[in-house]
């Protein structure tokens, strides 16, 4: 126990006094979470829209008041010809541009029928779609209030609600993704490179001639880590409740449990990684291709996995990083018990006893 | 002991695969003995090292060090030995004391022995000036002669120095024998391996390894009377040569 604690002593040191480590230790999570909360976002605020009203009339200039009452729109000029529409969007700034045919409000109360065109710019195809759809609702909210009164013939109305994230705020999503991300970054990749630098530098050596049994050098060695992980999970939590709003609807105990179980696993990668990779380049390179990219591109972090073809969605449900997103996310958002996950968490916890057996039997046979 | 060995082999034997590293050697080490395993690159030395000190367990043959078996005591071995590589000396981003708090550490000497340890050694070297120093920032034949000296903390009853003085300057070389000596004097038994064929003027005895076995064991006056030259450069090339 007290060689356990001199060597985690130890390690600690290695950590502090390692600049480019600490960077990656703390400054990162801060970092990401403040990149992909702030910069990175699907939400659409103050989009720069020209209007060219060719109506201009009391019902067209109620459309116009009502779409830039919201604070999806900032108003950036009034056009007044059809050429002044390609200049607007050359400009670069304008992203939607809004038009209202002529006589708008006489067409609605005779014919109860008039067009507006809406035009966006697609080079950005999401914003594009996301502006359309913002105003497409706006122009339906003020044709409902138009047929109040009236008796329609026959009306369907979709009535939509967005549960979990009712405003569709993108932070929601990236605080789950971001803690798998740094877990499996500080625990699997950290680990396996301070495990194979002490390969590389020949002190594993003196290490397992000294009476330190093999479990107990790999053991303090990675405890630092798990604390340093934990502590990085907890912060991510707490910057997205405290700076972004993030909730956590479901029970705290639960969810830290959950990320405990992924620290296991993360670690227990790390130190597989550890006994096949021979210098630290490889082992980097190996977390980072192999551990690091799915668990950003094939986790459903950023793209659905739903949406993937086949072999990638098989490929992905053997990345123990997609479950445990699910897991985060059903915790934090929808309030999920251990009664909806338990499947995800046995997963987990399969990939972790399978990775411990796995890295006993590979560093057995190093030894012998 | 019963009789006064600390390393007894009988045709040990390691094999990789289809390769045999090392080729049944037999041999057997004195208490307090300075004992040279010389060879070239590759002719088994660091091999039959790793099987001594339980790196490594062997293919075959028999072999006991300070009295416990190799291949079911190693755990065991380990306490009562001390072991050093060129490859590793010390941890660079760790101060002097942190290192010497360290390797005592695992070792398991307690608080109050760490203690005293540490500043016996840090004074037999003049060093308390740069007790808290990084260790990066000490020239290579001072890491050297430290790590040796953290080697023996534990007052084990063998060491294995594993070319201890590769890349050392002439001088420390000699001040790093001078430790050596003194070691030995104390009782402790000195395992070393080196291709440098002037050190193994200073073992008392040596065995040549060539491809996996030993071709030649004896004092180094010994050998040269044998191969009938003044010097054991000689003695090597000879014994290369025959083979």
């Amino acid at each position: 126990m007290k060689k356990l604690l001199v060597f985690t002593k130890k390690e600690f040191y290695h950590i502090f006094r390692d600049k480019k480590t600490l960077l990656i230790l703390f400054g990162m999570p801060i970092f990401q979470i403040l990149i992909f909360g702030f910069a990175i976002t699907n939400e659409i605020n103050n989009a720069n829209i020209s209007i060219y009203d060719k109506s201009k009339d009391y019902q067209s200039q109620k459309l116009i008041n009502k779409i830039l009452s919201t604070n999806y729109f900032t108003l950036h000029s009034y056009l007044n010809s059809d050429s002044e529409i390609e200049d607007a969007f050359e400009t670069g700034k304008v992203k939607q541009v809004i038009i209202i045919e002529p006589d708008f409000a006489e067409k609605l109360n005779k014919e109860g029928e008039a067009n507006i065109h809406l035009v966006s710019d697609a080079t950005d195809p999401n914003t594009g779609t996301t502006l359309i759809n913002y105003t497409s609702s706006i122009i339906r909210i003020f044709a409902n209030e138009l047929n109040k009164g009236v008796i329609p013939d026959f009306v369907i109305e979709n009535e939509i609600e967005m549960r979990y994230n009712k405003s569709l705020k993108g932070v929601y999503l990236f605080v789950p993704g971001l803690i798998t991300v740094i877990l499996m970054l500080v625990s699997a990749m950290m680990t396996s490179i301070s495990l194979t630098r002490e390969k590389e530098y020949g002190s594993m050596e003196i290490l397992l001639a000294s009476p330190m049994k093999p479990a107990i050098v790999i053991i303090s060695k990675v405890i630092p880590y798990l604390l340093i992980a934990y502590t990085d999970a907890l912060l991510i939590l707490l910057m997205g409740k405290f700076i972004f709003g993030v909730p956590i609807v479901g029970s705290l105990p639960l969810l830290l449990a959950e990320c405990a179980l992924f620290v296991m696993l993360a670690l227990s990668l790390g130190i597989f990684i550890s006994t096949k990779a021979k210098t630290q380049q490889v082992a980097l390179m190996v977390s980072l291709v192999g551990l690091m990219l799915p668990t950003i591109l094939l986790s459903g972090f950023i793209f659905p996995v739903e949406n993937m073809p086949i072999p990638l969605q098989v490929v992905a449900s053997i990345n123990p990083s997609r479950w445990f997103i699910i897991i985060v996310k059903d915790i934090m958002l929808k309030g999920a018990g251990l009664d909806i996950l338990w499947q995800e968490t046995l997963i987990l916890l399969g990939f972790t006893l399978g990775f411990i057996l796995l890295s006993i039997k590979n560093f057995k046979v190093r030894l012998s | 002991m019963k009789n006064n060995y600390v390393i007894e082999a009988e045709n040990l034997t390691k094999k990789f695969g289809d390769f045999t590293a090392v080729d049944s050697i037999s041999f057997n080490v004195n208490v307090g003995e300075i004992f040279g395993f010389l060879g070239a690159n590759g002719a088994g030395k660091t091999t039959a090292m790793k099987m001594l000190t339980g790196l490594l367990s062997p293919t075959s043959g028999k072999a006991t060090v300070a009295g416990f078996d190799v291949f079911t005591q190693s755990e065991s071995i380990k306490k009562r030995i001390g072991y050093m590589s060129q490859k590793f000396s010390l941890y660079e981003d760790l101060t002097l004391y942190e290192n010497i708090r360290f390797f005592a550490g695992i070792y398991g000497l307690n608080n109050k022995q760490i203690k005293e340890k540490a500043n016996e050694l840090i004074g037999r070297f003049g060093l308390e000036d740069l007790r808290n120093t990084l260790v990066g920032e000490l020239p290579l034949g001072w890491k050297q002669k430290i790590a040796f000296s953290i080697a023996v903390i534990h007052s084990p009853d063998i060491v294995f120095l594993d070319e201890p003085t590769g890349g050392v300057d002439p001088i420390t070389r000699r001040q790093f024998w001078e430790m050596i000596y003194e070691t030995a004097h104390s009782g402790v038994t000195v395992f070393v391996t080196t291709h440098y064929m002037d050190e193994a003027e200073y073992c008392d005895r040596i065995s040549m390894m060539v491809d996996g076995r030993i071709e030649a064991l004896d004092s180094p006056a010994g050998l040269k009377k044998r191969y009938e030259t003044d010097n054991m450069d000689e003695v090597f090339l000879k014994i290369a040569r025959a083979k």
